[in-house]
């Protein structure tokens, strides 16, 4: 909402010399934000002075144009010149060339004076141009800044105006003035109006105001009005659409009439274009009192109107040239022929004002904010009424609005009254609210008298009665403040005026709580673990494509669709899903990082993927303001889909190296699987590590990760996989060559981990180590054989570790040899070499009987 | 015979046992040849042919056998003298020879070490979670309890329950991203308010929690604006609450993250969630454009209906909530001036912070 200065003085005593920013800073203590400042002067600045045309002598010039050399008075004939600049004469008269020819000798026009600044850092002097000294400028509305389309230069008669000769014409033409722009909250309408911010400044400073409404006169009808029937058969929430409707006509409207320019400039000044005068009417009544209004040529209206709900398939081609399909729940204003405007939000083309309009029938209803919210919005039509009237417009402000709009039009227009008036409809008013007045010292901890609390509702314009015998007030809000509805909403308005720097500050003294949870604990380790390991945290946007989710998302091709959460309203159309993995999030962020030159990477991202189970979401939503009851609640939690939080990584290039001038390692599939087992082991939880399978992974290096089973025999859950991509995705996705990632279900590893750890005892007694090659077909994994060699090597084994693979010579085809250290320990004496190689003995049998093991 | 005066240079002669001065020339010349070695190589070839199996001493030693009783006497006394002389001297020499060898080695061995390879690079963590985590500490500190609610989240929760009636133009279509079916009556989460309500369902009274999270508008992203953003939300439910309460509370918490020197001021304001309502500003006293007041985010009284929707009587109890944006802060506590560094994933801007923020 943007304030004209001069307005807000009209209503206010703020200060003749105050600027926008006095203003904002006094209506932000009563809540009214400050948001911009809109001030001509800081892009024009004088001397620009009101000249009379003296002579004009066409000169025809040789590049075909005509100019004219003109003389101009700008000081009062007899007086002489005050203002002192190179090139301004003394004598009070300036020769300038103008290339215009829309005025005449005698024509009082503006002249830019040498050392003036026109908008666009246009700075004028005397200047030789077409043989003479062009001392000046005779400006044009376009370079005044007033507006766009102009037809050569501003002549002043056009606007009604014939000022003094040497007038400051900046005055003049409200360039002088300014406006402050504040933030209004959807809760307060009324602040759209000048009217309202007039009541807020008030407020904010405990001064007297004038109330613009108060000043209006409402008269009892000559005549009986045009028909007007309320006819609305399907309110919304049992609100009728339209509860107040008055018309009123004025006749001999003359709408070619020039806006007058303090109308004009307060108009701009407040954002909005001067049209016509009798747009401009209507708007600058909107502005003062928040009321919208609508002009409707009254000889294009047939019968009486109505308001009622749109007809199914019912038409209507509003101000905009739109021809729009209308929904049975839009409410709209018909005549006979059907709708002739969208209630509150736009009227239509076919009865709107025009060149040839002489009778004038001014429409100023009250809306139901909810039918006009979605009307704007199912039409998506913005527009200053819509605002205003979805935000809740002062009931009983469209009897006074549309006078003060009948008096504007015979001021201003040449119109007549024509005494008619139509006024229907019982406008509902704000309910008493029963408050407690301690109410507010329980919510805002300052210690408010009883009185304080009546003055300040009094001072909103609230009635108070009371109190009564349980100290309880009764207060009825003013018309204009729908929003006041429950007690809370008093006590802020007690607050914001007596002011919240009055609240103290306290800190609250929690009861002793248990930290962060397990969860949380881990999650930091786990991540914070993953960045003083070198990796790099990176984040990403949840949005995906179809096949980006389903190939990374799902571990094995099938036939079934791959089940992902999609939105209605997607940023791009081509994401149109929500993440199942982090995968490829975590890939574009490693491709974005190449394309920026680097080659060496290891990024990993930790957050929430979406994975919809049966049941998405609740077709039934309770009510607010109450406990939905544990069945619907139990209904609403069901509908949610499971969110765990996962982990991914993507690493390509080479580890640093070890000497300068070396090459590090290059990164691999067992750097991915290593990130795996990293994340588990800050948890203190064991991988299993498993030659897996998936889509988007190199089908002979992929890993499936597993937590371990809970009994010894069955496989354990799939928590994730890792290894390198597919050599097709790597092409596909644009990434470096041999590419590894991996993606962990970081919600499940978290669950694995124990709530408390036990100590393990520590044999100081010898260890023995005994090595143990193995020949084996080359299916059979490390892992496996691993496994079964440290169950059979019993509880004497403390630790086996892989530490040769070998194939090739010497071994038969299709066969490779492992080499195992085994180390043992017993808990309470030394070990024989005879007990170790007896443990040692049954590791082999055992691979010999389970995987067909030779020693080598 | 004069057996004593051969052409010691070349070939040293054997000393006759008892020859006292023949005995102490070949300890004169094992002690010069010791004092010649310069290193410990020299040591080595001095030792040998003065202490070797044939060195003049040891030979002399053994020609002891030959002599009758009482010249064995006399010639192993000046014989064992004279080695014991010669040993001591090797050591002493020895030790010397050592200890340059030591230091000249460890002089040999100097290295550049500012030439050091990174063998091994910290990474980082995204500031964005670091400052979350940041946050949460703060408030664990002061006994509150860190809660977390789902991202697709029921439109009861993140409207209906916090106050937002099915009308409110922050439901439409263009703040709020909707999931198919509509009559899924599912969303991403506008704010992590919904939080709120989650938590006073699961929780006994009172309640403190902070609830950091990601969040989502239909915004498109450009230098202040985000669809993916996160935020943090407070709420404490508790007997005799006040504004007060909610003051005291926000204006530790900036001086945590801003220094002893911040200071915040609220104004009206409007939430349907909260009633009394407030914008929270901070008082920026090291911002990088001087000291300033900086909006940072809103806050109020818990609004009666939220606390009904939660089963919570608003009779007996009061509370307090507000709600910062995490990217905000970041900006304007730690000079983050474009967007698109904090989502694109550039490592660097990630590196840069590291481990703090």
């Amino acid at each position: 909402m943007r304030i004209p200065l001069s307005w807000i003085r009209e209503y206010t005593s703020f200060d003749a010399d105050g600027t926008a920013e006095d203003l904002m800073a006094r209506l932000v203590r009563v809540g009214l934000e400050e948001e911009d400042v809109h001030r001509p002067s800081d892009e024009i600045a004088g001397p620009v002075v009101v000249g009379e045309v003296l002579e004009k002598t066409p000169e025809p010039q040789s590049n075909g144009k005509t100019i004219n050399w003109c003389r101009v008075r700008v000081v009062p004939e007899g007086q002489t010149q005050t203002l002192t600049h190179e090139g301004i004469e003394p004598d009070g008269v300036q020769g300038v060339v103008c290339g215009a020819h829309n005025f005449e000798v005698g024509d009082k026009v503006v002249v830019t004076l040498p050392g003036a600044v026109l908008p666009g850092d246009f700075r004028i002097s005397a200047r030789k141009t077409y043989g003479h000294v062009s001392a000046g400028m005779i400006a044009s509305t376009k370079e005044l800044g007033l507006g766009e389309d102009h037809d050569g230069i501003l002549v002043l008669s056009t606007l009604g105006l014939d000022p003094e000769v040497g007038a400051d014409a900046l005055a003049l033409l409200g360039l002088a003035d300014e406006a402050a722009e504040i933030n209004v909250t959807p809760d307060r309408g009324y602040a759209f109006s000048m009217r309202g911010v007039a009541r807020e400044y008030g407020h904010a400073t405990g001064t007297e105001v004038v109330d613009p409404a108060a000043q209006v006169v409402v008269p009892e009808a000559t005549a009986p009005g045009r028909e007007v029937r309320l006819e609305d058969e399907a309110p919304i929430y049992g609100t009728a659409g339209c509860d107040r409707f008055v018309a009123r006509t004025v006749t001999g409207v003359d709408v070619d009439a020039p806006t007058p320019p303090w109308m004009a400039s307060r108009l701009r000044l407040a954002g909005m274009r001067p049209i016509s005068l009798p747009v401009d009417i209507s708007n600058y009544v909107m502005w003062e009192l928040g009321q919208p209004l609508h002009f409707y040529d009254a000889e294009q209206l047939r019968g009486p109107i109505r308001v009622r709900r749109a007809a199914a398939g019912e038409t209507l081609t509003t101000l905009d040239d739109k021809s729009r399909t209308l929904d049975v729940e839009d409410l709209v204003i018909a005549d006979d022929r059907g709708a002739i405007g969208l209630a509150g939000v736009m009227g239509g083309g076919e009865t709107e004002v025009g060149e040839t309009t002489t009778t004038v029938l001014i429409e100023a209803a009250h809306f139901d904010p909810i039918t006009v919210g979605r009307t704007r919005r199912r039409h998506k039509l913005p527009s200053e009424a819509s605002k205003r009237n979805e935000r809740g417009v002062d009931p009983l402000m469209p009897d006074i609005a549309a006078q003060r709009a009948v008096e504007l039009l015979v001021e201003l227009a040449s119109g007549t009254d024509s005494g008619e008036i139509t006024a229907v409809g019982d406008p509902a008013l704000p309910q008493a609210i029963s408050l407690d007045p301690a109410l507010a010292q329980r919510l805002t901890g300052v210690e408010y008298t009883d009185e304080q609390v009546v003055e300040t509702l009094r001072a909103i314009g609230a009635t108070v009665a009371g109190p009564d015998a349980e100290d309880r007030l009764e207060v009825t809000p003013p018309s204009w403040r729908p929003d006041l509805t429950i007690a809370e909403d008093l006590v802020e308005e007690v607050a914001r005026l007596i002011g919240y720097d009055r609240i103290p500050a306290r800190l609250p003294q929690a009861p002793a709580g248990r930290g962060l949870t397990a969860d949380q604990r881990r999650r930091r380790q786990v991540l914070d673990g993953l960045a003083a390991a070198g990796l790099t945290e990176t984040l990403s946007y949840p949005f995906l494509s179809e096949e980006a989710n389903t190939l990374f998302g799902r571990a094995e091709e099938s036939e079934r669709p791959w089940p992902m959460v999609r939105l209605v309203n997607p940023i791009a159309a081509q994401h149109p899903t929500l993440r199942t993995t982090l995968l490829p999030g975590v890939l574009d962020t490693l491709r974005r990082n190449v394309s920026r030159g680097f080659s060496d990477l290891a990024l990993y991202e930790a957050g929430a993927v979406v994975l919809p189970g049966d049941q998405l979401g609740s077709a039934e939503i309770p009510d607010l303001g109450a406990h939905p009851g544990e069945g619907v609640l139990a209904d609403l939690l069901a509908g949610i889909p499971d969110q765990p939080w996962h982990v991914a990584a993507a690493l390509c290039g080479a580890e640093p190296a070890a000497e300068v001038g070396a090459s590090g390692r290059r990164r691999d599939w067992a750097d991915a699987i290593e990130v795996a087992r990293f994340v588990a082991e800050r948890v203190g939880v064991e991988l299993e590590v498993v030659q897996g399978a998936h889509q988007a992974f190199h089908p002979g290096r992929t890993a499936e990760l597993r937590l371990p089973a809970a009994d010894g025999d069955s496989a354990g859950t799939r928590v994730g996989v890792a290894g390198e991509l597919h050599p097709t995705v790597v092409e596909a996705w644009d990434l470096p060559e041999r590419t590894a990632a991996v993606e962990l279900d970081l919600s499940a590893v978290l669950a694995a981990a124990s709530e408390q750890v036990t100590a393990a005892e520590l044999s100081t007694f010898p260890q023995t180590t005994q090595d143990v090659s193995l020949i084996v077909d080359a299916e059979v994994t490390a892992g496996e054989l691993r496994a079964t060699l440290a169950e059979g090597a019993g509880a004497l084994l403390e630790a086996v570790e892989l530490f040769d693979v070998y194939a090739g010579e010497g071994i038969e085809d299709g066969k490779k040899s492992l080499a195992f250290a085994l180390r043992f320990r017993a808990p309470d004496r030394t070990l024989t070499a005879d007990e170790a190689s007896e443990a040692r003995g049954h590791a082999v049998a055992l691979a010999e009987r389970r995987h067909g093991a030779t020693q080598r | 015979m004069n057996a004593f005066h051969g052409s010691r240079m070349s070939t040293p002669e054997t000393p006759h046992p008892l020859d006292e001065a023949a005995v102490q020339r070949c300890v004169d010349d094992a002690l010069a040849a010791f004092d010649a070695a310069a290193d410990l190589d020299q040591l080595k070839t001095a030792r040998l042919s003065h202490t070797g199996d044939k060195a003049p001493i040891v030979l002399a030693n053994r020609q002891i056998k030959d002599l009758s009783k009482e010249e064995k006497a006399a010639a192993g006394k000046l014989l064992g003298r004279a080695r014991g002389r010669i040993q001591q001297a090797l050591a002493a020499r020895t030790e010397v020879l050592e200890a340059e060898h030591a230091g000249r080695m460890l002089v040999e061995e100097t290295v550049d070490v500012t030439a050091a390879p990174r063998r091994r690079r910290t990474g980082a963590r995204h500031p964005l979670s670091v400052l979350q985590e940041r946050v949460s500490d703060i408030f664990t500190a002061m006994g509150w309890e860190i809660a977390e609610g789902p991202e697709v989240e029921s439109e009861w929760f993140n409207f209906d329950a916090l106050n937002i009636a099915p009308d409110h133009p922050s439901r439409e279509l263009q703040d709020t991203f909707f999931v198919e079916p509509v009559d899924s009556h599912l969303v991403l989460r506008t704010h992590t308010s919904p939080v709120q309500v989650r938590s006073l369902l699961e929780r006994r009274l009172p309640v403190y929690v902070l609830c950091p999270g990601r969040t989502f508008r239909t915004d498109e992203l450009d230098a202040t604006h985000t669809p993916v953003f996160h935020q943090f939300e407070g709420l404490a439910v508790d007997e005799g609450l006040t504004m007060a309460d909610l003051r005291g509370t926000l204006e530790h918490f900036a001086r945590r993250m801003l220094g002893d020197d911040a200071a915040i001021r609220l104004r009206p304001a409007y939430f349907p969630f909260t009633e009394p309502s407030a914008e929270l500003d901070v008082w920026h006293p090291h911002a990088a454009g001087g000291p300033q007041w900086i909006e940072w985010g809103g806050c109020g009284m818990v609004h009666p209906n939220v606390l009904r929707a939660a089963g919570v009587d608003p009779e007996t109890h009061t509370g307090f909530a507000f709600g910062m944006g995490v990217e905000r802060t970041l900006m304007f506590r730690n000079g983050v001036s474009d967007m698109h560094d904090m989502i694109e994933g550039d490592v660097r801007f990630s590196q840069h912070f590291g481990m703090e923020v």
